[in-house]
């Protein structure tokens, strides 16, 4: 492992980590101009985060173990996920862990430990919403393996950092099975993270919430815990639409320091981009009702197998 | 892997957005946006028209070019719009048979119809062969579409989608149909357009609604 390689993989660790709450507090902003209100900071997460930090932690009397370490291992797996994305340099000694199919299994583990913590304590609200983020996630999850699996036929490996890499080191074509699929990733990056049309991130105790659902139970450091990984979640998302479809600009291993220095501003400046275009999608679109999710996710589903047939067929 | 010459690309782009389309027909729950999917549908025939003829030099390609541009993406949809302007269904929706399920029974028609085009592609010798699975899919979704339909105006928008695929088919097996068979097509689906816009005006006037489920059934009292 060379010093560089290190370096690329710790400053991705510890940027992701840290700047995920800017990324959410940006899409907040954004949102907030869109629809004429005065826009929160761009820190309000942080302050957020550092207000449940300080208070005492209340558990309910029914909770078990399990309970009280979700939280922990939720909030660890988004970390180890996002370890192995390429968001800055592609040389990443801790992508030899997991693979892009490892890493959709991460997120389902976030996702289960998520699901039996919001069940664990009996009330209505979660059990509600543990059952409706496990309906998306069984949706969703199919659509995502079929995303990287194009991404994976068309750099021909499941390695996240050497499919970034090919894709850009392959010359400017049209890929109609790229575009298909990059509709499809964003289609099951607006549900997995509980984005407008499946879910409304800005309610609170409506009976239409899922992830919020989940959460009720939870307070001070726990809750702090389970919303940061919220957030490194969609950070995380970010970062995969980014490496399997926008890759230009992440440093490789030949590129030296310089190009690890380069990578960061031009990973700043996509994520604006990204987090304005959120913003913007969720003002435009209406929330769905719960039973018309499934259709949704179907879409995405079928647009990622025409792209995966589209590919075969055409190899294009 | 090798990169395609820039025209192949654009015909590839072409094909893969028609196969969207189609699945956008199949979904689709409003007649009037369904009339509007299918002058798409037309307007990227054009466009796959003009890059084979470009690339291969055939003049009548052109011609057929300009005659899919005036009849598919300008008469027929006028014709159509205006039809559902006189019998009133502008707002008319249609509940599509469990959508994800008819979505699903597409994907496996798609697979289907690729590999039934397989080996005829492997012996056709155009530059275009890759393209022909995906005409056949075109020509079955729609296929799938009338299946799942029970207005008439959408069964027939499915037709006009169907005799897109086919023309498609034809364009990527030997470069299009000649010159006398595609004026033929051309004319006869302008009249059978016609004919059926009177056969429109009488199921509705015979059932008050254009729903097919009506012409089912045997004796008028039921």
């Amino acid at each position: 492992m060379t010093p560089l390689a290190a370096t690329t993989q710790l400053l991705e660790i510890v940027s992701a980590t840290l700047a995920a709450p800017a990324f959410l507090g940006w899409v907040n902003q954004c949102r907030a101009w869109l629809q004429n209100r005065r826009a929160p900071s761009v820190l309000q997460p942080y302050y957020g985060l550092r207000k449940l930090f300080h208070k005492d932690a209340i558990l309910a009397e029914s909770a078990s173990p399990l309970f009280r370490a979700a939280p922990y291992v939720v909030f660890g797996t988004m970390v180890v996920a996002a370890a192995v994305i390429p968001s800055m340099g592609t040389g990443l000694p801790m992508s030899m862990a997991a693979d892009a199919i490892a890493l959709v299994g991460l997120l389902a583990t976030a996702r289960v430990f998520l699901s039996l913590a919001a069940m664990d304590v009996g009330t209505a609200f979660g059990t509600l919403g543990a059952r409706r983020e496990m309906m998306v996630g069984f949706l969703a999850e199919p659509a995502l393996l079929m995303v990287l699996f194009v991404a994976a036929l068309i750099s021909r490996t499941t390695s996240l950092p050497l499919i970034a890499d090919s894709l850009t080191s392959q010359s400017i074509a049209l890929y109609p099975s790229l575009a298909f699929t990059a509709v499809a990733f964003l289609l099951v990056l607006l549900a997995e993270n509980a984005r407008i049309p499946v879910d409304n991130p800005a309610t609170h105790l409506e009976l239409t919430m899922i992830h919020e659902a989940m959460l009720l139970e939870y307070s001070a450091r726990h809750l702090a815990l389970m919303e940061w990984a919220a957030a490194l979640k969609l950070f995380n998302y970010a970062c995969i639409g980014f490496a399997l479809f926008a890759p230009w600009g992440t440093s490789t291993e030949a590129s030296g320091p310089l190009g690890l220095l380069l990578a960061v501003p031009v990973l700043v400046a996509k994520l604006m981009v990204a987090g304005a275009g959120l913003a913007l999608l969720e003002t435009l679109s209406a929330k769905l009702r719960v039973f018309r999710a499934p259709e949704f996710l179907a879409t995405a589903f079928l647009l990622a197998v025409l792209g995966l047939l589209v590919h075969l067929l055409l190899g294009a | 892997m090798n990169a395609l010459p820039f025209d192949l690309q654009v015909l590839n782009a072409c094909a893969a957005l028609l196969l969207l389309l189609s699945f956008s027909m199949l979904a689709q729950r409003r007649t009037v946006n369904l009339v509007n999917l299918l002058a798409m549908q037309g307007a990227l025939l054009v466009v796959a028209t003009l890059v084979v003829a470009w690339r291969t030099g055939e003049t009548h390609l052109y011609l057929s070019a300009l005659l899919t541009l005036a009849l598919k993406v300008f008469v027929l949809p006028l014709l159509l719009h205006r039809m559902i302007r006189r019998l009133n269904v502008y707002w008319d929706t249609e509940q599509v048979f469990n959508p994800s399920a008819t979505m699903l029974l597409g994907l496996l028609v798609v697979i289907f119809s690729f590999g039934l085009a397989q080996p005829i592609s492997a012996l056709a010798s155009t530059a275009t062969r890759s393209t022909l699975g995906i005409a056949i899919a075109v020509i079955l979704l729609s296929f799938l579409a009338m299946i799942t339909r029970r207005k008439a105006m959408s069964q027939v928008v499915s037709f006009l989608s169907m005799e897109n695929g086919l023309f498609f088919g034809a364009m990527s097996a030997t470069y299009g149909m000649p010159m006398v068979v595609e004026l033929g097509v051309a004319l006869d689906v302008l009249v059978a357009m016609l004919v059926l816009g009177v056969f429109f005006f009488q199921i509705r006037e015979q059932f008050d609604s254009l729903d097919l489920h009506h012409l089912e059934s045997l004796k008028e009292d039921q």
